[in-house]
């Protein structure tokens, strides 16, 4: 726990992200592909027409409920707590389907695995996608919605 | 099968560490986000985290010919910033802080909290969708005069 920060859980993020990286190790060195999670629900689902074989799409989108239900079952409940309304669910919903495809990736593809791999295009993305969700949501503050 | 079986593996322990850093709860990756509130550092742990396992295998990667269960890396290419990618990840920034919610966190909550994620689900897909019918003018460079 960090005095400043209470509500901070540095350690299981910390061996939650190794987990995370260690997940996106196993898809490159084995099946050679970045796990890149927008890019995968896209080619499971149909919308995108090129990627991983279909197969290795659909089992990896199906793995990430799967691995979430598994911590649910073993070490214990999941807090989630999600807004009250369903609009910031809807439009963050659209902005995010609709920038990871055009922008080639999110927090995982560019964030993650981009990032490691020192790729130029993933370091501007994440930079850009991190302070725009900064702004968005200092927006949000100072308008009073959070 | 076997790269089915090696594919659901890793989106499983994907979906075991949201779950477990905590980044399946919209509510801690807005307050990430959330520098004039009650900011919660967690998520940089949780990159942190990630970037350990990866760096080593980039290091491995570059000694392999070929992964070790299919025939070659097929591994982005691209290096031009464009501005496909810019707006993109700026669209992206705007509905992750809206919402809270990116698309591993949001497809693993389908586990814990499906109701709540479901019109998130439906609406991400909608704009993936919605992207390939309406792509950007990103092929064209040069400004749109008029027609």
């Amino acid at each position: 726990m960090i005095p400043a920060f209470p509500n901070a859980m540095p350690v299981e993020g910390f061996i939650g992200g190794l987990l995370i990286g260690l997940a996106a190790a196993i898809m490159l060195l084995g099946l050679g592909r970045i796990a890149g999670v927008s890019g995968m629900a896209a080619r499971a689902t149909g919308i995108a027409d090129s990627g991983a074989p279909r197969n290795v799409a659909i089992a990896f989108v199906v793995g990430l409920p799967l691995g979430a239900l598994l911590i649910a079952q073993t070490v214990g409940a999941v807090n989630v707590n999600f807004p009250a309304s369903i609009w910031p669910l809807i439009i963050g919903g659209l902005l995010v389907g609709y920038g990871t495809r055009l922008g080639s990736g999110c927090t995982s593809g560019h964030g993650v695995c981009g990032l490691s791999r020192l790729s130029p295009r993933s370091m501007v993305a994440t930079g850009m996608f991190m302070a725009s969700g900064f702004v968005t949501v200092g927006i949000l503050r100072a308008g009073g919605w959070l | 099968m076997t790269r089915a079986l090696i594919a659901l593996l890793s989106g499983t322990l994907f979906g075991a560490g949201l779950a477990y850093s905590g980044m399946s709860d919209p509510a801690r990756v807005q307050a990430f986000l959330d520098l004039l509130g009650q900011w919660d550092p967690t998520l940089a742990f949780v990159m942190g985290g990630a970037m350990l396992p990866m760096a080593v295998a980039w290091v491995i990667r570059s000694r392999l010919s070929a992964p070790l269960a299919a025939p070659t890396f097929d591994l982005p290419g691209t290096t031009t910033l464009d501005r496909p990618l810019a707006f993109g990840a700026i669209l992206f920034g705007m509905g992750w802080g809206i919402a809270g919610l990116c698309p591993g966190p949001a497809l693993a909550d389908l586990a814990i909290a499906p109701g709540d994620v479901a019109p998130f689900v439906v609406a991400m897909f909608v704009g993936m969708a919605a992207q390939r019918f309406i792509p950007f003018t990103s092929q064209k460079p040069k400004q749109a005069g008029p027609k």
